[in-house]
């Protein structure tokens, strides 16, 4: 017996909508295996991982802010991705963006003008762009593969963070440590909900994905792009310009991201440190395409991935596992999600095998 | 330059650029094949801390060497079933790879964080260390930094003039052709996508038995994105996967020494840093900007799936 | 009417009694935020066995919880907030970057007690605690000083705060107490732990003529390079002579136990106050790692009559006069720096032979 495939006439638009079903399932199932192959219960385990988390209104307005940054990055970079511009630098870009929007903090720290946070959420973007940018420059001018170009940029963004808050941007009142001043409260995101650190920015991220759903199905860019994504040559038949594809896939990426790094040091961190992401860049390429590379699904997986992160903290606090079996749950999760794929484009059959 | 400051020098950019050599060989021979698996980082990661498991239960470097080989290659066939059998988009397959397997290292390793192992002592040629200035440098190293040398003779023999391996250049080239031919495409995809695994592998066994030698999670620190920006900057090309790996080392090491130095230089250390990333960069612009070059010796098919009876 | 109503006063004030003794038996709980993984050696490492060392102490009147390899962004908040919210009485934030998010933390918990390892600000309940680390690098100095026959000691380091530049001079004007001709050399490697590069940082200062070496960095890969090589080093955070049994020559490790032992008796007797708290020598915060059969007896006689005068406040690593790099005074003849100035150190002293990164 083989395990053959046979092409559909037409993707299954079933399939479409099942196979992340069946990758949360799967997961699942493997996560339960996994706590009791750790001697721990599995329900207990359950339950610490995936619920306590979410317990009060607290947890949930967590759950929400660290998702933020996770789809603002994802529906950016998924603009790209359909068209087959694989920025994964989108770490760098947040990082960039973080900046940018942390100068003009800086600079106007005695601001109380209420243009003070709209201008910081352009810096942010124009950063992130800015950093984005650079390799589809190379891409277009000079064929550099921007998958590794983008990626060296994320090293070259953390190099250029360390250095501006160990040097120049540096607090003068903080006894030399690598931090700049905190920011002042006009250059703060709004709370949504006092008495949790949920902001602003969920409502930003929110309508990214608005815009996002907008130019990827509503707009003739938006259908040059996929269509560039899917036939390469029939778009260049059509008379696309690929090098528009790739500028406006990139640009697209680095502004999400730069206003997710925006929203980080203006919400929850309020400065500039060393630590303004945890790898959300890296992690909204995950919640991309577990959101098949579309709004409302990045509006879902964001979240789940978000639980993952919460769960793991949890993990160790209460059942005393390293906080890597969030990077575990995470990986498997895509694996299921890339192999239940299959299904909607091909139909599985068991045959004996011919020769 | 004296001699010790020269050889010192030579010596430690040997030892930084050996790990990349071994991956990024491995890397070339799966994208030779058609295959791009973005998975080095995670199967590096794998591979080192499978390798620093079993050298220190068993005491035994060699047997490390190959669980990390195993582990890469499992790492990999994961990798091969997804993008080969599930025909599931490679690139996403591969950064799949990548995240899962640095977080899987970091779960399986948590044990032997920070357990030490005993340094192995380096293996010395004969005559050859005896050569001034560059026989301590290059002839007394460890027996890896020899297998990587022998491994870019092999891998450019294999495939330039043995048969097999111009069946993997001609699957790489054109799938459709050569499964025409007869040729059992999905089959060579599979196992240079395994050969690309095994070498990661050691690659990452080399980094936590030989180079540091510990583990800690995240110790790869990017080393397998590096092997993959090697490949193009070699263009395909063994001889020149080792030029490249060795001007990386050699930017790493040189900053190093300019501090160490005493030299009353004045330059952040985050832009002595960021030199090998940029330089990637820009060597990586210098080659591309070549179509000819690029479009000659870059696997045609890369990348793509391949249904066997489409 | 009144009867009654003292008879519930009375009643009240024993329940409420009653409810007190039995808090004051309920074993307090204390929380501990780690910025690393634990591992064999290092800075979480000794607080790891710090804490270890209270509840063994206070055994049956504490228990204690950690949460390891926190990052130091947005996420700290959460993990802190969880452990007051979980009911710890004390939560130890043990990494610089906790200071902002513990502080945003404690005002929702007036009643749990939060410490603040290495920052520098306080609140009615956040205290801040730290060591005089730049003592027994002194000392460890000393030692380089009398056996370096290149006269160059090596130094690894992560980032130039004033916390490792004080522990860079330190060392620097220890080994110039004995050994006028002793220079310094430093590679910063800008990162707490990556034991590649602080490996590769140690083999190429051992290759350029140090054989004396030492780091301010996390992992023991520092110690372990210079054992290969058959180099002396000095650890920090932890004793490493486990991985440089023949080299370690001794090394500056961190003792927080006594300090956690008396904070939570303070808590529980009431008697805790918000306070910065600098300990070193003295205080038992700060020890050197036991010296090596290799140091001559001559020379273990010395640190430790130094370690004594440290001890008793006659000896100050940092007596003027302290001259900088370029020439300039910090402190004159016959005075000791102070400490406002020591937390604010930005340069290197005579005798580091390498230039501070500009900034």
């Amino acid at each position: 017996m083989w395990l053959k495939f046979e092409a559909r006439t037409e993707p299954s638009l079933l399939m479409r909508y099942l196979s992340p079903v069946l990758a949360v399932f799967l997961m699942l199932i493997c996560g339960l295996v996994l706590f009791s192959v750790l001697g721990k219960n599995p329900m207990e385990g359950f339950k610490v991982f995936f619920l306590n988390p979410v317990k009060d209104t607290y947890g949930m307005a967590e759950l929400l802010l660290k998702a933020t940054p996770l789809m603002l990055c994802a529906v950016g970079l998924s603009v790209g991705f359909r068209a087959n511009i694989w920025n994964i630098g989108a770490e760098g870009q947040l990082l960039i963006g973080a900046l940018a929007g942390g100068w003009v903090a800086l600079h106007f720290e005695h601001s109380t003008s209420p243009l003070l946070l709209p201008a910081m959420i352009l810096a942010g973007a124009l950063g992130g762009m800015l950093w984005a940018a650079i390799p589809a420059f190379l891409r277009t001018r000079f064929n550099a593969n921007e998958i590794l170009t983008s990626l060296m940029l994320v090293y070259i963004a953390q190099l250029v963070v360390s250095w501006l808050v160990h040097g120049p941007w540096k607090d003068p009142d903080g006894f030399n440590f690598p931090q700049t001043k905190q920011f002042q409260v006009h250059a703060m995101l709004p709370l949504l909900k006092a008495g949790t650190r949920l902001n602003a920015a969920f409502l930003v991220g929110i309508g990214g994905l608005v815009v996002g759903w907008v130019f990827m199905n509503r707009s003739f860019l938006g259908y040059q792009m996929k269509v560039a994504g899917q036939a390469e040559n029939a778009s260049r038949y059509a008379g696309f310009s690929a090098k528009r594809t790739v500028w406006f896939g990139m640009l697209a990426g680095g502004c999400m991201a730069g206003i997710a790094g925006l929203a980080e040091v203006a919400g929850p961190i309020g400065q500039l440190t060393e630590h303004i992401s945890p790898g959300y860049g890296f992690a909204a390429m995950i919640v991309a395409f577990l959101g098949r590379l579309n709004p409302i699904g990045i509006f879902f997986s964001s979240l789940l991935m978000a639980l993952l992160y919460l769960g793991g903290e949890q993990a160790q606090q209460y059942l005393n596992l390293p906080s890597s079996i969030s990077n575990v749950f995470q990986g498997m999760l895509l694996f299921f999600l890339l192999g239940s794929d299959v299904f909607v484009y091909f139909r599985p059959r068991f045959a004996r095998r011919n020769k | 330059m004296d001699q010790s400051l020269f050889t010192s020098i030579l010596f430690a950019t040997v030892v930084a650029g050996t790990p990349l050599i071994i991956t990024a060989l491995g890397e070339l021979v799966t994208e030779k094949s058609g295959v791009l698996n973005l998975g080095p980082e995670g199967m590096m990661s794998v591979g080192a801390v499978a390798a620093f498991a079993v050298t220190h239960h068993t005491g035994n470097p060699w047997l490390g060497i190959l669980a990390g080989m195993v582990a890469g290659m499992l790492m990999s066939l994961l990798f091969a079933f997804m993008a080969l059998t599930l025909m599931a988009n490679q690139v996403a397959s591969g950064l799949a790879l990548s995240i899962f397997g640095v977080g899987l290292s970091a779960f399986i390793g948590k044990s032997y964080e920070s357990v030490a192992l005993p340094s192995i002592v380096p293996m010395r040629i004969p005559l050859l260390a005896d050569i001034p200035y560059i026989g301590p440098a290059l002839f007394q190293q460890q027996a890896l930094v020899y297998f990587s040398w022998i491994l870019i003779g092999l891998v450019a023999w294999f495939l330039y003039k043995s048969k097999v391996g111009l069946i993997l250049r001609a699957v790489g080239e054109s799938p459709v052709s050569a499964h025409e031919i007869g040729h059992p495409v999905i089959l060579i995809r599979y196992l240079a996508t395994l050969f690309g695994g095994a070498m990661a592998g050691v690659g990452g066994a080399f980094l936590s038995v030989f180079y540091t030698p510990m583990w800690v999670e995240g110790m790869v620190a990017g080393r397998g994105w590096i092997s993959l920006a090697l490949v193009v900057f070699a263009t395909w090309r063994p001889m020149r996967v080792m030029i490249g790996a060795y001007l990386f080392g050699g930017a790493m090491i040189t900053q190093m020494f300019v501090q160490g130095s005493g030299l009353k230089l004045s330059i952040p250390a985050q832009f002595l840093s960021s030199l090998p990333y940029v330089a990637t960069i820009v060597v990586l612009v210098l080659i591309s900007r070549n179509l000819k070059t690029i479009r000659l010796n870059s696997p045609a098919s890369l990348g793509q799936p391949f249904l066997p009876d489409a | 009417m009144n009867t009654r109503k003292s008879v519930a006063t009375i009643l009240g004030g024993a329940v409420l009694l009653a409810a007190t003794s039995l808090l004051a038996q309920a074993p307090v709980k204390v929380g501990f935020v780690y910025v690393s993984p634990i591992g064999d050696a290092g800075w979480t490492y000794q607080h790891d066995l710090g804490r270890k060392q209270m509840e063994a102490a206070l055994s049956g009147k504490v228990t204690t919880q950690f949460v390891e390899n926190v990052p130091e962004g947005a996420d700290a908040e959460r993990v802190i907030r969880e452990m007051a919210q979980s009911g710890c009485k004390v939560v130890f934030t043990t990494s610089f970057g906790y200071m902002n998010p513990t502080l945003k933390v404690a005002p929702t918990y007036p009643n749990t007690v939060f410490m603040h390892a290495t920052g520098y600000k306080t609140a009615v309940n956040v205290g801040q605690y730290n060591a005089r680390f730049y003592e027994g690098r002194y000392l460890n100095g000393v030692i380089a000083g009398k056996m370096t026959k290149s006269n160059i000691a090596g130094y690894v380091a992560a980032f130039p705060i004033p916390e490792v530049l004080q522990g860079i001079n330190a060392f620097t004007q220890g080994m110039k107490s004995v050994n006028p001709k002793a220079e310094v050399r430093v590679i910063w490697v800008n990162s707490w732990f990556d034991p590649g590069k602080e490996r590769e940082a140690a083999l190429t200062l051992i290759s350029q003529g140090a054989d004396m070496v030492t780091h301010h960095t996390d992992s023991t890969a520092v110690v372990q390079a210079a054992e290969e090589k058959g180099v002396y080093s000095f650890s920090y955070h932890s004793d490493m002579s486990k991985y440089g049994p023949k080299t370690q020559l001794s090394g500056t490790t961190h003792i927080w136990g006594e300090f956690y032992i008396k904070t939570i008796k303070d808590v529980m007797a009431g008697t805790w106050k918000p306070t910065s708290i600098w300990g070193g020598i003295k205080d038992g915060m700060i020890k050197i790692a036991p010296m090596n059969a290799a140091v001559p007896k001559d020379v273990k006689a010395l640190v430790t009559k130094l370690e004594g005068e440290i001890r008793s406040g006659k000896r100050h690593p940092f007596v003027g006069p302290v001259v900088d790099q370029d020439g300039k005074t910090r402190v004159p003849a016959g005075q000791v720096m102070k400490d406002e100035e020591l937390t604010k150190m930005d340069y290197y002293v005579q005798g580091v032979d390498s230039k501070l990164p500009k900034s």
